[in-house]
């Protein structure tokens, strides 16, 4: 128990997907405009990891470990991600479709967004890890937690990072530095920011 | 030669500067900030990513008239992932220090979106070696904007670039000390910032 809160908190504040690992960037630079669009897709990510983290972390421990093919990880994980994203996504568009337009042509989208991916691969290196190490991922529960925070953490990023922006709307940046420079300055101005974090322990 | 006349031209050197991937598509950054700490990984990286796009490119042009386009995505998911496994593997053997360095990047050039918007933007509608050709150069445009950031953070974070010192010894013992900065993850993002200003500073000013 004591193992799931400290990674739960690890992988939102310390191992941040996006200012850690710089994971998903490309959506949270193309969505971040404003709170609410950034709400929707910081939500759906933050769904589609807790699906697909625990699918193929089974995956790679009950198929593809025993049959000594892990090197087809790649081609599985994206499978599985594109196959669930597709699932997910007729799912929730037929039983809950107030849902299905808040997140809108976000659901598609997130099949090619590196921190799915990522959060899968950092899932297969953890699973070889020393278990008393925070960052262990050794039952489909640790896997649950770890997407989960990840996500949450990956939402905080982009939320926050949405508001900045509807801020920044009223001052005077210069010319060649707007839009996307600006941005990524802002970006790593946070990423310091999140380094106070670094060494947290729980 | 018809190989080479002046669109093919266009193709191949447009991503390079005015219509690079990174600094104006804005594509690929995730990658493109993580291993940029030192000058190796980052030289290794955009290679193996500008033969992953050149070929995949290829390959999905080939094969474009018989992809339903209800499924194209899958299809074209699974000929990048096929590609990245032979170059993941290609590592593993020959460069095993770089892979490890690597670690999980090199798996997600599957999700690079430099990949996937060259495929839906050129490959899906182009002819095999014009393909080839785009994919090269935005392969190559990516490698750049990896290149130079990858060699300020080195230089300045380690005083060493490819693993050799470069920064003297008398440097040193007169009190220059490592920017400990540089080889943080959020230096790269104000790096790669700085980078772009100067880039549009230097460049949008002509068209207007």
């Amino acid at each position: 128990m004591e193992h799931l809160i400290s990674l739960f908190f690890r992988s939102i504040f310390v191992d941040n997907m996006i200012f850690a690992f710089f994971l998903g960037m490309c959506s949270f630079l193309a969505v971040s405009k404003n709170v609410k669009t950034s709400l929707g897709l910081g939500a759906a990510v933050t769904f589609v990891l807790v699906v697909t983290v625990p699918v193929d972390y089974l995956l790679q421990t009950k198929v593809l470990d025993p049959l000594g093919l892990s090197y087809l990880s790649f081609i599985l994980f994206i499978a599985v991600i594109a196959g669930i994203v597709q699932i997910v996504e007729m799912v929730v568009e037929k039983y809950t479709p107030a849902l299905y337009d808040a997140l809108g042509i976000f659901l598609p989208l997130i099949a090619v967004n590196c921190a799915i991916m990522g959060a899968s691969l950092f899932m297969q290196q953890r699973i070889n890890l020393d278990p008393n190490n925070t960052q262990y991922i050794g039952s489909v529960w640790d896997s649950i937690v770890y997407a989960f925070g990840s996500g949450l953490g990956w939402m905080l990023a982009i939320v926050s990072m949405g508001a900045i922006r509807e801020r920044l709307q009223y001052s005077d940046v210069p010319k060649p530095l707007q839009g996307l420079g600006i941005t990524f300055i802002l970006v790593g101005l946070m990423a310091m920011a999140m380094m106070c974090f670094s060494g947290l322990k729980i | 030669m018809a190989l080479f006349n002046k669109q093919n031209k266009e193709v191949f050197a447009s991503p390079l500067n005015l219509n690079n991937p990174i600094m104006v598509q804005v594509l690929g950054i995730c990658s493109a900030l993580a291993i940029t700490s030192q000058l190796k990984p980052a030289i290794v990286m955009g290679l193996a990513v500008t033969i992953i796009t050149a070929f995949s490119n290829v390959i999905i042009s080939l094969i474009r008239k018989t992809i339903p386009t209800r499924i194209r995505i899958i299809v074209q998911l699974v000929v990048v992932a096929a590609l990245v496994t032979i170059v993941s593997q290609i590592l593993k053997a020959f460069a095993y220090d770089v892979s490890v360095q690597l670690s999980v990047y090199v798996g997600l050039i599957i999700t690079n979106c430099i990949l996937m918007g060259r495929l839906e933007a050129f490959a899906m509608m182009n002819k095999p070696w014009p393909s080839f050709l785009d994919g090269l150069g935005n392969g190559l445009g990516y490698a750049i904007i990896l290149v130079v950031v990858g060699t300020v953070r080195e230089l300045f974070g380690r005083g060493s670039l490819l693993g050799f010192q470069i920064i003297p010894d008398s440097f040193y013992s007169a009190g220059y000390v490592n920017n400990g900065m540089m080889t943080m993850p959020a230096m790269a993002l104000i790096l790669l910032g700085c980078v772009i200003w100067v880039h549009r500073s230097f460049f949008y000013k002509e068209e207007k």
